[in-house]
């Protein structure tokens, strides 16, 4: 991504170094303060690899009290700070740069407290997002939101971004789904934000910290609500013979009142690539696939079941398959879930994350086809259909760079397209390096100077993970 | 004082803009049903919202739906209505609180984060609003969000916005997600349960799979002579016959289940929704109060032991309750707050006495908050000319 800069870095905080250094270290334990390159190697990315930066240093604190001295050392020393969560970000949301430290949670991954009774449950922010439902299951809870990293994942990442996943269409995503958080702020000040009950006083700084992407501060408890799991889930697989097929039947399933827990969609290419992966039993004669998820008894999953086949029936469904082991359920969703990691083993890939109504979807759909055949590429479809948010897979060969620019080139294009059809840039990922320079379509001069002057309420210098969100020209500071 | 009735966003702003100029502190009306709602304060100028009105968009495919700032909240339940869909989160209507008569506005809905029953189920007015369109105080139209469920584009200025009380802007344009109608809508009632023990069984049921939409507790002598513990279940029919079966097995140890549908079942969930049964006596001071379900029992015979003549109820599974007090003295405010400090969570005087409103906190203090929330008001409004001192004095 050759063509997004970043600030030039600040010689005179690299010159520094040595000093910052020595202020880090009276700060945290040796083992918490890392310096060395070679130490250093990988946290020179998250997973969006084109963007490598070595930081001047890695700091993993423990405990809120560290982030707190850290953070207060930092801002008083002028260094920008790159808060890290478990490094998963698709869009460059914890890229380092050259003068900054970089702040990592990984550390602090304890599960504080669970309260069945009031459905919450208290968790440091470095905890994977599975370990929380990880935690609860047992007792037949989990935790909504599910991100396809969420193996890796952590839960101050998903604040970060706001993060989705694959079953938000019914339970919503992060943001519907925390009560309270501890949060450092730039100065060294720790405030609490919301608690264990619903809905916080004052102006609603949940719902602004969450998907601030890391830029006001540093997130390192968090409350979240945690809910009692239907007696079974079955997802049931649908292969339609046309992609717009696929897209009017999810459309009349809503229409007629039924909101599955999931609707997943899958192209031709996105189909071919996971079955390989996932060996899931997805019908590789379909041009599109949907995966819906039905909760409940087995008597309501049966009768939501009737209720949704016959409607894919009326669309011209070819294939309906239903889960009938929790061993097929797994296979099923580790395909769908696989579909990046698995599209990586074939080939390099942007991955794009704009959302757009979903009644516009045959139209983006024919766009997106039309813009990766002008461009020589090739593209594989997946997406969370009941809510419109797409994932196109542009493929390339990164060690082709007149390719990889033309991936780049088609991926901005794809993101234009679903601003101009009335959607967003960002639907989950968030915006991070990858479609900062984007902003500018999505939003006018007047709704970005607005954000960026409640974002210099917590950081006016512009310290925080500096190099994101915001276009680097026209910044406000206050 | 000057009425302003404007007639578009842009007129709006052009309005804003020139008050800014002047310094000239405004009032946002919508329908006016919630005037007496937050700290009593006089400004030369009010702007009413009832032009910006009508629907700007309902997909019902898509489960979305946009009106102007102005348009009641009556018109989008029809128009919804005749789709069968909803506003997920059930807005709570204040005129059988305050005793007003106009027509609730959307704009105002959002302004005051105000959602019902459902809100523990299908989240708050914040959890379903999916895109704004405001005026700041500097005259800048502004958006945030936008027409789709899933956006993480840029800063969340729409949830920011919900429940300021109009003291960032004049909301211009809402937009949410909607829901489809349940098919059917039945209540399960108990009797005779004290708070404590209607408490954990509300705390039942929410953890159990059967998924409840709303859940509360009547205690004795609110309207009724004895105490009322109730959920609601909604969706297919069939779905919920399974659900009343396994309910009454898994509470059968807090008393007899009677199942009541119809105008008996929504009835009862509107009373709850717009605390229609503490209204009398029209002095009476109403509190708010979100706390954690299990501590409220405990907090509340607190407070009633130290305020004689308090009544009470509960709504989210027992984590919001609705306190009625006599308006004497600080109308509870001193014991609320101590009882709130110590159970967490947060406490707002609704309804009192003007006197009262002017010299107490109204809304829960900030506390260490303060400066971001004061930093926030002037990155939206410099000259604080919207509503200044509504929420909090000096801001």
């Amino acid at each position: 991504m050759s063509a997004i800069a970043f600030p030039a870095p600040d010689l005179s905080i690299i010159r520094r170094r040595p000093e910052i250094l020595a202020g880090l270290a009276a700060l945290v334990p040796a083992e918490a303060l890392i310096t060395a390159e070679d130490e250093l190697r990988p946290y020179e990315s998250d997973a969006l690899t084109a963007f490598r930066k070595m930081p001047l240093a890695v700091v993993l604190p423990s405990t809120t009290e560290e982030v707190a001295a850290v953070l207060k050392f930092c801002s008083q020393a002028g260094v920008p700070v790159v808060p890290r969560g478990a490094g998963t970000s698709l869009v460059g949301g914890s890229t380092p740069q050259e003068d900054a430290v970089v702040i990592g949670v990984a550390k602090m991954s304890r599960i504080l407290n669970i309260d069945y009774a009031n459905r919450t449950a208290r968790v440091q922010a470095g905890v994977t997002n599975l370990a929380i439902t990880g935690a609860v299951q047992a007792d037949g809870f989990f935790y909504a939101p599910d991100p396809s990293s969420q193996l890796a994942c952590s839960i101050g990442g998903n604040i970060a971004m706001n993060s989705g996943g694959a079953h938000c269409l019914k339970y919503g995503v992060t943001t519907n789904n925390i009560l309270g958080l501890k949060l450092v702020l730039l100065n060294g000040d720790v405030v609490e934000i919301g608690g264990d009950h619903l809905d916080m006083p004052g102006f609603d700084m949940l719902g602004l910290l969450i998907g601030s992407e890391g830029q006001l501060g540093i997130v390192t408890e968090a409350t979240v609500r945690i809910l009692r799991a239907a007696e079974g889930a079955r997802p049931v697989l649908f292969g339609f013979p046309k992609p717009e097929l696929a897209g009017e039947a999810v459309a009349a399933i809503i229409g007629a009142g039924i909101i599955p827990v999931a609707m997943e969609y899958m192209d031709k290419m996105a189909i071919a690539i996971c079955e390989d992966f996932a060996k899931a039993g997805y019908p590789m004669d379909a041009e599109a696939l949907l995966i819906i998820e039905v909760e409940g008894s087995e008597q309501e999953m049966d009768d939501q079941l009737v209720r949704i086949i016959e409607i894919a029936k009326r669309h011209g469904v070819t294939t309906v398959r239903e889960s009938k082991s929790a061993m097929e359920t797994a296979a099923i969703w580790k395909g769908r879930k696989s579909a990046f990691g698995a599209t990586g083993k074939i080939a390099d890939y942007i991955c794009m994350d704009g959302t757009i109504p979903t009644g516009q979807l045959p139209y983006v759909l024919k766009r997106i086809d039309e813009l990766v055949t002008h461009y020589g590429l090739r593209v594989a479809n997946v997406f969370h259909a009941g809510d419109g948010n797409l994932h196109p897979l542009v493929l390339y060969d990164i060690s082709d760079p007149v390719e990889r620019q033309k991936a780049e080139d088609c991926g901005l294009d794809i993101l234009r397209l679903c601003v101009e059809v009335g959607g967003c840039l960002t639907g989950e990922h968030g915006v991070g390096v990858e479609k900062r320079d984007l902003m500018t379509v999505q939003f006018n001069k007047a709704d970005l100077d607005q954000q960026m002057r409640v974002r210099a309420v917590f950081d006016p210098a512009w310290l925080l993970n500096p190099a994101k969100v915001f276009p680097l020209e026209g910044r406000v500071a206050a | 004082m000057s009425l302003f009735t404007p007639t578009s966003e842009a007129e709006v702003a052009q309005l804003v803009a020139d008050l800014a100029l002047t310094g000239k502190p405004v009032t946002i009306q919508g329908g006016a049903t919630r005037a007496g709602f937050g700290r009593p304060i006089q400004t030369g100028a009010t702007i009413s919202t009832k032009a910006i009105s009508g629907i700007t968009l309902h997909e019902p495919a898509e489960l979305v739906i946009a009106a102007r700032g102005g348009t009641t909240v009556a018109e989008i339940e029809a128009v919804l209505a005749a789709k069968n869909q909803m506003l997920p989160f059930e807005p709570m209507d204040h005129r059988a609180l305050f005793g007003t008569s106009g027509e609730p506005t959307i704009g105002g809905v959002v302004a005051g984060n105000h959602s019902g029953p459902r809100r523990i189920q299908a989240g708050a007015c914040r959890d379903s609003l999916i895109g704004v369109r405001l005026v700041n105080g500097r005259g800048e139209a502004i958006k945030s969000g936008g027409r789709v469920m899933k956006n993480v584009t840029g800063l969340d200025l729409a949830k920011l916005v919900t429940g300021s009380w109009g003291t960032l802007g004049l909301l211009t344009e809402v937009t949410f997600k909607v829901l489809p109608r349940p098919e059917r809508s039945l209540t399960l009632l108990i009797k005779n349960l004290d708070d404590a023990r209607a408490a954990a069984a509300l705390s039942a049921a929410l953890g159990s799979p059967f998924e409840p939409t709303a859940a509360a507790h009547l205690p004795a002598g609110l309207s009724r002579p004895v105490a009322r513990t109730i959920l609601r279940l909604e969706g297919f029919s069939v779905s919920l016959e399974y659900r009343i079966a396994q309910l009454r097995a898994l509470l059968a140890g807090f008393g007899e289940i009677i199942v009541l549908e119809g105008e008996d079942s929504s009835g009862l969930w509107r009373g709850i929704r717009d605390v229609e049964f503490l209204a009398a006596p029209e002095d009476a001071a109403i509190w708010r109060i979100s706390t954690a379900p299990t501590r409220a029992p405990g907090m509340v015979a607190g407070i009633a032991a130290a305020v004689p003549g308090a009544r009470w109820f509960y709504d989210w599974g027992g984590g919001l309750v609705w306190l009625a007090v006599p308006p004497g003295g600080d109308a509870g405010a001193t014991t609320v707050r101590a009882a709130v400090a110590t159970a967490g969570g947060h406490a707002t005087l609704v309804r009192g006495p003007r006197e009262v409103r002017a010299r107490i906190d109204v809304f829960q203090p900030l506390g260490a908050l303060a400066a971001v929330t004061g930093g926030i008001k002037t990155s939206f409004d410099p000259g604080r000319i919207f509503e200044p001192g509504r929420m909090y004095a000096g801001m």
